[in-house]
């Protein structure tokens, strides 16, 4: 990484791999209540191979790959002051559970406006077939010294 | 979907250990979401409920509208002020256009009168 500016960087692929007990114990944290998040007949008669994950299971799946670039001293984020501002997920295939999920990271855009700064990151997941089943867009916001 | 049409309210009431669960669930442990002491210790009300989880019932909203995970193509959400556990959480959801086969959908997540989740824009398909 450029420690003068990061801007660009992308971070190597971080993959996970999707368990079918994981995406229950997700589905039932969120309130989930379509049985293709937990019941796997219902899920195989719908034509899926396993159990289907949420479409926000990707905070799941890309945990290991954002949580890390978040960290990463070279690109700066004061935690303590760190905010999540916005966020913006665009989804392909659905995720299901046996499914491999491959996720790179990168530094998006780093600016500063209202005495604030802004970190823009796009993550961006491929299954094991090389399809992309999300584009994620972070925006985290790290107030000024006040 | 018709333009100008609003889907079902979702309402959901996260009780007082969501916050442990969905740290559990997510891998996000951030304290100020699962440790009241350390919550009020930088200046928060008290744990903090996490803002994917309250975009999670923006998504829920859509895709129980919609009928099924499949149609949620995107979403897009900014996060304002702060979520709590036992407090109501509503998401209200009024559909912008229909264009072709996509519905572009308006959503808001609201605990009384304090918005959570402002500015949401889902993008539904139709079939």
């Amino acid at each position: 990484m450029n420690a003068s500016d990061p801007v660009g960087h992308v971070f190597a692929p971080v993959t996970y791999a999707v368990g079918r007990e994981k995406i229950r114990e997700y589905a039932q944290a969120v309130g989930e209540t379509n049985p293709l998040h937990s019941d796997l007949e219902a899920a195989r008669a719908a034509g899926h191979a396993d159990l289907v994950a949420p479409p926000m299971f990707v905070v799941v799946y890309t945990s290991p790959a954002i949580g890390p670039a978040m960290l990463d001293p070279g690109v700066g984020i004061d935690f303590a002051r760190m905010v999540h501002g916005a966020q913006e997920f665009a989804w392909g295939p659905l995720v299901v559970a046996g499914n491999e999920i491959a996720t790179e990271v990168e530094v998006a855009d780093i600016s500063a406006r209202g005495g604030m700064r802004f970190y823009v990151f796009e993550s961006r997941s491929d299954n094991q077939r090389g399809e992309r089943v999300c584009t994620g867009t972070w925006t985290c916001i790290v107030r000024g010294n006040d | 979907m018709e333009a100008g049409e609003q889907l079902p309210e979702l309402k959901v009431t996260p009780d007082r250990y969501l916050t442990v669960r969905y740290a559990g669930a997510s891998g996000d442990f951030n304290p100020i979401h699962i440790d009241e002491e350390f919550a009020r210790s930088v200046g928060l009300p008290g744990r903090i409920l996490h803002g994917l989880w309250t975009m999670a019932q923006v998504a829920r909203a859509q895709t129980e509208a919609a009928g099924g995970p499949e149609r949620l193509k995107r979403l897009s959400v900014q996060f304002r002020g702060m979520g709590v556990p036992e407090q109501e959480v509503v998401v209200t959801s009024r559909v912008r256009e229909v264009s072709g086969q996509v519905a572009v959908i308006d959503a808001e997540a609201r605990q009384g009168e304090t918005r959570i989740v402002r500015r949401g824009e889902a993008e539904v398909a139709l079939s």
